[in-house]
């Protein structure tokens, strides 16, 4: 064996950044470039002249392009699971999948903001950079595979968030929406790195395989039976609790969703379709990564360099409980009497504890968003509720697809392909809802849904459309919104158990309490007579255009979801394994 | 793509008033009265389409006197999801899709009066009808609930925009209702689905359930009975390049049986074989409970609260009172009927087992309903409620007729008497269907003139509208269940099978045409009888119209046809309902060849009269 010194160190690590892990890591280099060129242009004389908007797009366009795969969706098929970065982030189809998500989202959500005017000529620049910025931390929430990464990837999106919150200067409502957003972002922050050192100091590591492995190791039924193990156990808990108040922050599951309401009424309504869609995305797809990477060991291949090499040694000497990959895979028949299933192996508590946790709180989640939403009348603050109903709607997909991992990993990944298939399908739903209510706002200057009133008789086009999308977020066929609903459903059912019964109960009812509030705004539009105080209302082609780019999908995919669902399910044929 | 294609022919005719509603609706701004000649002529049209099924010889028909499915196709939908477009019609559905198509008509003749934003009204009034006949066409559990669920929104607005003053709240009421019973119903499919299993069932089977073709053989008495020519039909269909073919070799080439993988299905003749040949929905769900006993009971509620039955029919009433009066036709003639055909055409042959434990249940839900809405009938001022309570009473004997398991041990298996329940059940729905739209619409005749429906201001109008009241009483003895009018055949058919399953509630049943008879007859009396006509707007009262003659009398003269010649109507129902009585009788015997019906007969003197019958026959040479 070579000896190691400082040099071969040095040369293995920038052979590994720059021929191993940058090629993966293109899109978000785009995305980089892009920030500092908008950033500096106009430094160099002429520069100002260049509208933002065009930077914006064609970084954001250059970056979706790279982002696709060079051999075609089918590639996905036998993509491996790549660790870069010497283990910081993971590159596998999940990623590719969702960083094409995100990076589709913020071409449509640039040309939203062109379209509606919130970025004008002297903010674009900061406007653009923010947007742009909140999508590379997203992307790196989606691929982190380190607890670095993770709290880097949440901070790089929460903080121009923060600020695009407030980006309408002199609006009071606005400003406050942003300081909300930020004392509350910062308090949970803190507590998630608390929780997040906390799991750290007990597993020895903070690279979540290596972690995986620590805690197989520490063989928590063992742990259990005696004083001092409990106490371990408790600080794991603890730590695990506190990283899920960051997440759940993000996620705004109750209860981390008082600041969700009242950003989303401060903010304008372009920069609530960014929350609602592209940081619920990349935040759902964390907590499925945290709940598989603690929950399942794919540990075996990861890079030596960062391995904690004494914990291997330990871990492999002890035979029995070195958990390997496939003996955790292997479909394990559940105890019955079992009330949640999450199958066999030494991480099998950790499941259980995550599966228990999520689905609790999933099933508040939703239940409350959608009895709160209820009683709204600005249209933003009932988006902002139905966003978190349907935050909850998908976390059960998580809490099915990490029960099932552990017994079935096809079912599991049905999963994770029927989360996929929200996340893919709600982007039309919520982007077209948040673009009316934008373009709506240009026109009238209120965001109250009695303002709304007969907008049918004047805008049909945008009555109808949001009718189309009101009724999608409820989960009717044959719009759209209904299939990923199915998915989930199915995931739960073949889940199994009471706990997931109960899930599954809770969350087909949940479709039938959404209904009332929804179709109340349908009715207002297209019922009652209009309110006096509002003059006709049209929209202009280009955002007629474009409202009807984007809701079209919904009633396409509606009636054929079958290639999206094909999508989906390539992007998740190599997880688990 | 041609015509003679079941596919082409059939798609046609379900997405033709949806295509039509598209078209409307990007039509540039038309006179009022165009938006109510093009969809007329629409629903004309897909109408004369289902009369072309009975053009018997051509390529497209429908043959009375065969029990099968006719016009079967079957096309991936989605295959990821393993949802199929999957349609045919049978005797059970093809009745109920004339039926549609005829209302339809109809309804949008009745729909002149209507002046509110027609356009709107056109394009939802069609895409209801695409609803409507694609539900009674479906036979993929998924399309199924599409269909099912394609007509709440459009019958939400509906309601909720050309109602009466309470409409928001009618409409979103039934939207609530129906929406959550359609959510169990999901429940429910998930929980077959995911139990479900092609593999394991025979050649002759799977071409029961239309999944493989078996060639049409010379001898149609034999058609199915061939097992060589199924298994060859079935070695072919695994040659064969479709996907689902494939997933079975897959899954068959599997040796051990436990190891083996499911292959779910969503196809409702499929599972109905399950049901009823395997033990697959028999697993343990809840609670000590089988998988088909909740599905069962979950399906049963949704289909119940569209039927709607006691105590989930609160919707009814308020519907249809607020409703205008083509969409309280629609409502009580084509939209309550899905409820019934669910139960027949889903929930027993799904679900046999369920079905033989909660019969009882089932019939009394059917037989309660009667009573409380006859009695909530009688207890009505305003004349549209009244008819709605009339509906609740009327479809109580949908569901006691499907319900009456008296192929019991006792009786030796006879499913004779179970036959004229269900047969019963399936001529009410059509006859309820013409009687209660008929009903509905004599009731909005005069709404249209005088502006009010209260029963206590009403009174003379035989004198001011000798033809409208001749026609209307007429209508409400069909309703009434004369004979010679379309209600009886049903009624009698179904009082008199329940006698065999139970005393108590054949008693009651038929205790329910006196009250019946109460309600109705003294609603004629207080309307249409009278020296004078005192109410409000007296001199609105003009003759009826050509308009609404042209409405109300095919209505009435169909009331008569089926009320004398049933045979016109039996001789298309009756194979499918019998064959699958006949099938649900067989399951009995091999599943329950001891159990007796105890609860709906104690004394056992039905089974000893049968029993003494089938000695008498067995000894005689």
């Amino acid at each position: 064996m070579e000896p190691v010194t400082l040099q071969t160190t040095v040369n293995n690590l920038v052979d590994n950044t720059l021929y191993e892990s940058l090629p993966y890591f293109r899109p978000e280099l785009a995305l980089c470039g892009t920030i500092v060129l908008m950033l500096l242009v106009r430094v160099f004389k002429g520069g100002e002249l260049i509208p933002p908007f065009f930077i914006a797009l064609l970084g954001s366009i250059t970056a979706l392009i790279v982002a696709f795969p060079a051999e075609g969706f089918e590639s996905w098929m036998d993509m491996q699971r790549e660790e870069i970065f010497t283990g910081m982030l993971v590159y596998d189809s999940l990623t590719a999948f969702i960083r094409i998500f995100l990076l589709s989202f913020a071409v449509l959500f640039v040309i939203l903001s062109q379209l509606t005017g919130i970025a004008d000529a002297r903010d674009g620049q900061d406007y653009y950079a923010l947007v742009l910025g909140a999508t590379l931390g997203m992307c790196i929430m989606a691929s982190a595979n380190h607890m670095m990464m993770l709290f880097m990837g949440v901070e790089m999106a929460s903080v121009p968030s923060y600020v695009l919150a407030g980006i309408v200067k002199g609006r009071q409502r606005s400003s406050e929406a942003a300081l909300k957003y930020v004392i509350y972002g910062a308090g949970t922050a803190g507590v998630m790195l608390y929780g997040i050192s906390l799991l750290c100091g007990v597993l020895g590591a903070a690279h979540l395989p290596t972690m995986a492995t620590n805690l197989a190791a520490l063989d928590i039924p063992q742990l259990l039976t005696n004083a001092e193990g409990r106490l371990t156990v408790m600080v794991l808990v603890l730590g695990g609790l506190m990283l899920g108040v960051g997440l759940a922050f993000k996620l705004s599951a109750v209860p981390f969703h008082f600041w969700c309401p009242d950003v989303f009424e401060g903010a304008s309504a372009e920069v609530d379709a960014f929350l609602s869609v592209a940081s619920k995305a990349a935040a759902l797809v964390l907590l499925l990564r945290v709940g598989a990477g603690f929950g399942l060991t794919t540990a075996e291949d990861s890079i030596a360099a960062v391995v904690d090499h004494s914990a291997v040694i330990a871990a492999a000497s002890d035979e029995s409980t070195t958990p390997l990959q496939h003996a955790v895979l292997t479909a394990q028949t559940s105890v019955s009497g079992d009330s949640t299933p999450v199958g066999g192996g030494p991480l099998s508590p950790v499941r259980r504890f995550f599966v228990v946790v999520v689905s609790i709180m999933a099933i508040v989640t939703c239940t409350f968003g959608n009895l709160a939403a209820y009683g709204q009348t600005n249209i933003k603050r009932m988006l902002a509720y139905s966003t978190i109903a349907h935050a909850g709607f998908m976390m059960m997909a998580i809490a099915a697809a990490i029960a099932l991992a552990g017994r079935d990993v096809v079912e599991a990944r049905t999963a994770v392909s029927a989360l996929l298939l929200y996340i893919a399908l709600y982007l039309f739903m919520n982007l077209s809802a948040f673009a009316i209510v934008a373009f709506l706002r240009n026109e009238m200057h209120s965001e109250e849904i009695a303002d709304y009133g007969g907008l049918i008789r004047t805008s049909p086009l945008a009555a109808v459309m949001m009718t189309a999308v009101l009724v999608s977020l409820i989960g009717l066929p044959p719009l759209a919104g209904f299939w990923p609903k199915l998915r989930v459903l199915q995931s739960l059912y073949s889940a199994g158990g009471p706990l997931m019964t109960f899930v599954l109960v809770a969350a087909a009812f949940n479709t039938a309490i959404a209904l009332v509030y929804y179709l109340r705004v349908a009715k207002v539009m297209c019922i009652d007579p209009e309110p006096d105080t509002r003059g006709a209302v049209s929209l202009g082609f280009l955002p007629a255009a474009f409202v009807f780019v984007v809701s079209v999908p919904v009633l396409i995919f509606g009636i054929l979801p079958g290639s999206l669902a094909n999508l989906t399910d390539l992007a998740v044929s190599q997880l688990f394994s | 793509m041609t015509l003679s294609d079941p596919k082409v022919y059939l798609s046609l005719l379900v997405f033709l008033p949806a295509v039509a509603a598209l078209v409307l609706a990007i039509l540039p701004r038309l006179a009022d009265e165009s938006y109510k000649w093009i969809s007329l002529a629409v629903t004309i049209f897909v109408f004369v389409l289902t009369l072309g099924f009975f053009r018997s010889g051509g390529a497209v028909d429908f043959e009375a006197g065969v029990a099968q499915m006719q016009n079967l196709f079957n096309v991936d939908w989605i295959p990821s999801f393993g949802i199929q477009y999957f349609m045919a019609l049978d005797g059970i559905s093809f009745p109920l899709v004339v039926l549609t198509a005829f209302l339809s008509v109809l309804a949008m003749g009745a729909s002149w009066p209507i002046n509110k934003h027609v356009k709107g009204y056109c394009i939802l009034f069609l895409l209801l009808e695409t609803g409507m006949l694609g539900v009674f066409m479906a036979l993929d559990f998924f399309l199924f609930y599409v269909f099912w669920e394609v007509m709440l929104l459009p019958m939400y607005f509906l309601i909720g925009v050309w109602g009466g003053p309470r409409r928001e709240y009618a409409a979103i009421k039934f939207f609530l209702y129906t929406l959550v019973g359609s959510v169990l119903m999901l429940i429910a499919i998930l929980m077959l689905y995911f139990n479900s299993d092609l593999t394991r069932l025979d050649a002759q089977q799977l071409a029961e359930a239309g999944i493989i073709k078996v060639a049409e053989s010379a001898n149609a008495e034999n058609k199915f009975t061939d097992d060589a020519k199924a298994e060859s039909a079935l070695a072919d269909w695994l040659k064969s390049d479709s996907p689902l073919a494939k997933r079975y070799a897959e899954i068959t080439k599997e040796a051990d049986p436990t190891q083996r993988k499911q292959l779910h299905t969503f196809n409702i003749l499929a599972l109905q074989q399950m049901g009823q040949h395997t033990d697959l929905f028999d697993g343990d769900a809840l609670w000590g409970k089988s998988v088909q006993w909740w599905a069962f009971l979950l399906l049963f509620i949704g289909f119940v609260i569209k039927v709607p039955s006691v105590p989930l029919h609160t919707w009814l009433p308020d519907a249809h009172v607020e409703a205008p009066t083509p969409i309280s036709m629609i409502l009580a003639g084509i939209l309550l009927k899905m409820g019934g055909y669910g139960i027949i055409r889903i929930c027993y042959p799904i679900c046999p087992d369920a079905g033989y434990d909660m019969a009882y249940f089932v019939c009394f839900i059917g037989v309660f309903s009667m009573v409380y809405g006859a009695f909530a009938a009688l207890a009505q001022k305003d004349f549209k409620r009244l008819v709605a309570y009339s509906s609740v009473s009327h479809m109580g004997y949908v569901v006691l007729g499907m319900g009456v398991w008296s192929a019991v041990a006792d009786t030796g298996f006879n499913p004779d008497y179970w036959k004229m329940g269900a047969n019963g059940a399936m001529f009410q729905m059509i006859a309820h269907g013409i009687s209660s739209a008929g009903m509905f619409f004599m009731v909005g005749v005069v709404y249209d003139r005088v502006h009010h429906r209260d029963l206590d201001k009403f009174g003379g109008l035989f004198a001011k509208m000798p033809v409208y009241s001749g026609l209307a009483v007429g209508i409400f003895f069909a309703g009434l269940g004369l004979p010679g009018l379309c209600g009886f055949i049903g009624e009698v058919f179904v009082v008199l099978s329940v006698w065999k399953y139970s005393y108590a509630l054949a008693v009651i049943s038929a205790a329910v045409v006196i009250l019946t008879a109460g309600y109705i007859l003294w609603a004629i009396q207080r309307v249409y009888l009278g020296a004078e006509y005192k109410g409000p707007h007296g001199e609105a009262l003009t003759p009826i119209t050509m308009r609404e003659l042209s409405i109300g009398v095919p209505l009435l003269v169909l009331a008569i046809v089926f009320g004398v010649y049933p045979k016109a109507l039996l001789d298309y129902m009756q194979p499918s309902v019998d064959m699958q009585i006949d099938r649900l009788a067989a399951w009995t015997e091999i599943n329950h060849p001891g159990g007796s019906n105890k609860l709906g007969n104690e004394n056992g003197q039905v089974a000893d009269a049968w029993r003494q019958k089938i000695n008498a026959l067995q000894s005689s040479p």
